[in-house]
């Protein structure tokens, strides 16, 4: 199936660690946080993750509050917001903020497998976007 | 808690009270003054129209008593001059006498009884006169005893040796070394008349007592002598330099009576004016019964309008009160709604949390027994039917949860742009299980291009579950259906809200919008409901209509203006492109 790279964010242990093998199990590479900070910690020495699974509402530093900081620290990491609290108002903020969609608990693995792959693809072609014109900024320079 | 109580309705004794207390309140305040200013006026007025009645009266008395003094000197001093003119000879000649008597009459109109002349034994000597006194001895006689030691001199009252009540003024002359002295009788008739005249109002008259108090001129019929208080004047020694003394006292009869008196003749006499009180003051009781009217009439009219006011005050307060306490209940439940929808979030989130592990669990064994051999085993198909089972019942809570969220996200009162259709999706879908074990079924028959509302999502739940509880309520338990309806017009939208239950008789329909009115059992209803959406519709210009018939069921009809900025042909073109 998909080969993805995800990291998984949420106080809820539990949760976290039989997503996490629910996602391996179908060929999601996952690296798993249980907080915010945790999170842009795993963020930094990991540099192959591509989507974030993030929950909204989490003690210390909320969901918001790590995406604003994720998309600070690398644009280019697609995060999809996780909610137990289906209120549009963190939804929206949440796109605002430039998360790619959201995803209300509980939900089907197989629709976040799908958002993940998504989002990933998104990231993927930027990047190539964003490769293209380095080149091409390159050649010009170089003519 | 102390809201509630503080916000529930007065009872009437409370009402009552007030009123009873806002009536005394103004009566007082106006009447206080109001006695106070016309006590004191009536009061100066009193006393100074009795000084003026007293100065009055003294005065006339006063005048009286000079009239009769003069009247006493004048008869004096016309005897001094007969005597004092004629020779002792001469009035030894009867004739002579006749002749004077006869004058002295003809000009004073007969107060002269008759004449004699009397010597210094006592002896009348010579008489002209209607009696027959020729050598009447007056020796023994008071006056003689009197007349013989002074220059002249009037006698008392006396009724003498003719038996009729006169007195003599009398002159006292010397002849060759022997007093004689000229003696007339003064008609009594003609001096009483002479007193008499001093007669003002129906019991004012006049008197006159001499220091024995024995009366000196004849009082009127039906007259109590009171002598304690003429001895008032006599044994009062300052009397007699003031000349006339006032004073009021009531008599035997218990009418109080009004005494003016003066002394005349040197002293000897006290005339006397007595008057009642009522008669002398009659023009000031009938100015203190016309107040004493004016006052009465103005109270009347004070306590009057003060009553009509205050029942006016209090019914405007006992309304503003209910319209105060209806407001407060409707403050109490709109917060009521927005703390379960506060609860239900916090609910929901919760138990999204566990619900989704428990999803995730389930297929996490569900994954695993796909790994698994399970070929032999029997029980396969019944686990996967239960996991499966297990995730559905997930997605259940799911919905639930997110309805409950959905709801709670619309506390807020604030008026907004409000689309009926999705609102009554969503108090529809929160009824559900309710209506479910009622037995009623629901069905929607929806305007698909409804125009949005302006008004608070809040409220318009509010409105929305009270109708629909009520519905389900009068339909508890025996089942029906509840059709809820939205109509476009031009420029309103309209919600029909219709059950099958037992209706309501016409008596109750034109009170169901009133406040406190209910037909639940106690406990069960605040009777505030449908008050509250009335309220609601009201406030943001719609209006509500009820039609029920007994045995058939109930409609309300909602009509909300449509939102002024977006009209329904805009949504159309809109749509259109």
């Amino acid at each position: 199936m998909a080969n993805v790279n995800v990291l998984l964010v949420d106080d809820e242990t539990t949760f976290v660690n039989v997503m996490e093998k629910r996602l391996k199990k179908r060929q999601v590479h996952v690296v798993t946080a249980f907080s915010g900070p945790e999170a842009l910690q795993k963020l930094a020495e990991n540099s192959t993750i591509e989507v974030v699974i993030l929950d909204v509402k989490m003690p210390l530093m909320d969901g918001i509050e790590t995406l604003s900081r994720i998309k600070k620290e690398h644009p280019l990491v697609e995060v999809i917001m996780l909610t137990a609290h289906a209120t549009v108002e963190s939804a929206i903020d949440g796109m605002k903020l430039g998360a790619f969609d959201y995803l209300m608990k509980p939900c089907e693995v197989e629709e976040l497998i799908e958002k993940a792959e998504t989002a990933a693809q998104q990231k993927r072609a930027q990047e190539e976007k964003i490769i293209e014109a380095r080149m091409r900024e390159i050649t010009l320079r170089r003519a | 808690m102390k809201t509630t109580i503080k916000s529930q309705p007065h009872d009437s004794a409370f009402y009552h009270a007030l009123t009873r207390k806002m009536v005394i309140i103004m009566v007082l305040v106006s009447f206080t003054p109001l006695l106070l200013i016309s006590g004191l006026i009536l009061e100066q007025y009193n006393r100074s129209y009795r000084e003026k009645v007293h100065a009055h009266l003294g005065e006339l008395v006063e005048k009286h008593c000079q009239n009769i003094d003069g009247f006493l000197t004048e008869h004096l001093n016309l005897l001094r001059f007969l005597v004092n003119s004629h020779p002792f000879e001469q009035f030894r000649d009867e004739t002579f006498l006749e002749i004077k008597l006869a004058q002295l009459q003809l000009q004073f109109h007969g107060v002269f009884e008759d004449l004699g002349v009397v010597d210094d034994q006592g002896v009348q000597i010579d008489y002209a006169g209607p009696f027959k006194l020729m050598q009447a001895n007056y020796k023994n006689a008071d006056w003689f005893k009197k007349a013989i030691i002074s220059p002249y001199f009037i006698s008392d009252v006396f009724l003498g040796l003719r038996a009729l009540p006169h007195f003599i003024i009398a002159v006292r002359q010397e002849y060759k070394g022997r007093v004689w002295i000229l003696r007339a009788t003064v008609d009594f008739r003609a001096f009483n008349t002479l007193v008499e005249n001093l007669r003002i109002g129906e019991t004012g008259f006049a008197f006159i007592l001499n220091k024995a108090e024995e009366f000196q001129t004849k009082p009127p019929l039906g007259f109590f002598t009171e002598k304690d208080h003429y001895a008032l004047f006599l044994n009062d020694t300052a009397t007699e330099k003031q000349r006339v003394k006032i004073f009021e006292k009531k008599n035997a009869a218990g009418k109080e009576n009004l005494y003016v008196g003066a002394f005349l003749k040197n002293g000897d006499w006290l005339l006397i004016y007595q008057q009642n009180t009522a008669d002398a003051y009659r023009d000031l009781n009938h100015a203190r019964k016309v107040a004493l009217l004016i006052i009465l009439i103005g109270g009347i009219v004070i306590i009057t309008t003060a009553i009509w006011i205050a029942r006016r005050m209090v019914a405007r307060i006992a309304s503003a009160d209910r319209e105060k306490n209806m407001m407060n209940k409707q403050v109490i439940e709109t917060g009521k709604l927005a703390a379960i929808g506060e609860l239900a979030a916090g609910i929901a989130h919760e138990i999204n949390n566990p619900v989704a592990i428990m999803m995730e669990k389930a297929g996490w064994i569900q994954d695993l027994l796909e790994e698994e051999d399970l070929k032999d085993c029997q029980n396969l198909t019944e686990f996967q039917n239960s996991l499966e089972e297990i995730r559905n019942q997930a997605r259940r809570c799911k919905v639930i949860t997110h309805k409950l969220l959905s709801f709670a996200r619309k506390t807020d009162s604030r008026p907004q742009p409000v689309q009926l259709n999705d609102l009554l999706e969503e108090v529809v879908g929160l009824s559900e299980q309710r209506a479910k074990y009622a037995g009623v079924s629901f069905h929607k028959k929806f305007f698909a291009n409804l125009s949005t509302i302006e008004a608070s999502p809040t409220e318009m739940q509010q409105v929305f579950l009270n109708l629909i509880n009520n519905a389900l309520d009068a339909m508890d338990n025996k089942g029906g259906s509840i059709e809820i309806s939205t109509r476009q017009h031009k420029d309103h939208v309209t919600v029909a809200v219709a059950d099958t239950g037992p209706g309501m008789p016409a008596a109750n329909l034109e009170k169901i919008f009133q406040p406190f009115f209910t037909t639940k059992p106690v406990g069960k209803g605040t009777g505030l409901g449908l008050a509250i959406c009335y309220g609601i519709i009201k406030k943001i210009g719609g209006h509500i209509e009820v039609e029920s018939e007994i045995g058939k069921g109930t409609t309300f009809y909602l009509h909300f203006p449509v939102e002024k900025t977006v009209q329904p042909e805009n949504i159309q073109q809109i749509q259109g492109e």
